[in-house]
């Protein structure tokens, strides 16, 4: 299955069919749940506070209800109008953008006390168009700068999101960790591991204190077989690896003398030293 | 559903814009009053963040003059205060319209409830 981000940019990708689909998907909504849950764990917000965060991604505010429920005032953003025009039709109470989240943020510093952002970061990862501004660098760059401006300090933010490749992961955390001192955790939820895709939850922080664990202990073999030698495979299918042709040899030979014997085949050839070797040439 | 909470932290973000950007003024609005939950903790933990001067007059233009010039001391804030504070936080809707950076002139606008932050390539 070929990946949505590959498909070309998030607000073509989710038109109103796409959008339509997303939203009322209930596996979808499922995992968003999961997702949206374990993001406000990571959080790690004080309890009972009526807070101030922001849905990076927020789409059609799967993640957006469930934050309603819990009694917290949200602000979303997303490139997507279809998505956003199913969130306004699910009535959902945050404040929705539309706006690239590759192009920064325009809040006032310190205007919110968390942000989670569920499945989205992997769209940063493809360049809208050629131009040196919007590559993956340049965008990842703008995006978290302004975003660790608009954060309270100290307060978190939580990424999950389908990195492809081990480059992928290094690529984020690294320009995530420049702005700020940063804690980060990365962890595989089973839920994903059948269908190959590792997901990862970051969570960035100023101070590191009462960091909630990561799930990393849970399932360590499943990590790391979506991810072990992802770069030479990555290599070999571009460059196209030399296939060890299965060509004639000894082994070969007897293989299928001894076939043809077991076949009751008249004529098969005795087995002997010179089985297999190669004639002298002859002018 | 531009409401006036997110209007006060919103500031113009293209490249070099970076004094005189904030508010943004508001053109050509429609509003709609929406009744929300009123959550005193939330109005009394939100207030540092607010940015007064710039509320009052964005709550003018919008035609409510209900909140005084200067915030009262918190232990002075009685719930008719807060009242007034949370109708023009969280009940007034901008729907359409236009919010206009006053320094550069970029018009952000407003559709369906929906303000469009999109930038253009030169204003990275």
């Amino acid at each position: 299955m070929s990946r949505p981000e590959d498909q070309g940019p998030a607000e073509l990708y989710y038109g109103d069919a796409e959008a339509q689909k997303y939203t009322n998907n209930s596996r979808i909504q499922k995992i968003q749940a999961e997702m949206t849950h374990r993001a406000l764990e990571l959080l790690a917000l004080p309890p009972d506070q009526p807070l101030f965060l922001l849905d990076i991604g927020c789409g059609s505010g799967l993640s957006g209800e469930i934050l309603d429920e819990l009694g917290y005032i949200w602000a979303g953003v997303d490139i997507a109008p279809s998505m956003l025009q199913v969130a306004l039709e699910r009535e959902v109470e945050g404040d929705l953008f539309l706006q690239d989240i590759g192009q920064g943020f325009g809040f006032r510093p310190g205007s919110f006390d968390g942000a989670i952002s569920i499945s989205v970061l992997q769209w940063l990862l493809t360049s809208p168009s050629s131009h040196p501004n919007d590559t993956p660098p340049a965008r990842l760059t703008r995006f978290f700068t302004t975003l660790y401006a608009v954060l309270r300090n100290p307060s978190r933010a939580v990424f999950q999101f389908y990195p492809e490749t081990d480059d992928q992961i290094t690529l984020i955390t690294t320009i995530a960790r420049k702005p700020a001192s940063v804690v980060e955790l990365s962890s595989t939820i089973p839920i994903h591991a059948r269908h190959a895709k590792c997901s990862s939850v970051s969570c960035m922080d100023v101070d590191n204190e009462g960091l909630p664990r990561g799930l990393n202990g849970e399932d360590p073999n499943e990590e790391k077989r979506n991810v072990t030698f992802e770069r030479r495979r990555a290599r070999e299918r571009l460059h196209g690896k030399k296939k060890k042709k299965g060509g004639i040899d000894k082994e070969w030979i007897l293989k299928k003398k001894e076939l043809y014997r077991q076949r009751g085949k008249q004529d098969v050839p005795n087995d002997s030293k010179y089985t297999g070797r190669r004639r002298k040439p002859v002018f | 559903m531009v409401r006036l909470i997110t209007h006060n932290l919103l500031a113009c973000h293209v490249r070099g814009c970076t004094t005189n950007n904030f508010p943004l003024a508001f053109k050509d609005v429609e509003i709609q009053l929406r009744e929300a939950e009123f959550n005193q903790d939330f109005l009394r933990g939100f207030l540092p963040k607010l940015e007064w001067r710039a509320l009052v007059d964005t709550a003018k233009s919008l035609n409510d003059q209900s909140l005084p010039d200067t915030p009262p001391a918190p232990e002075q804030m009685d719930t008719e205060f807060l009242k007034a504070l949370h109708h023009v936080l969280l009940e007034i809707h901008v729907e359409e319209g236009a919010m206009v950076c006053a320094n550069c002139g970029h018009v952000y606008p407003i559709s369906n409830g929906i303000p469009n932050m999109l930038l253009q390539e030169h204003e990275l």
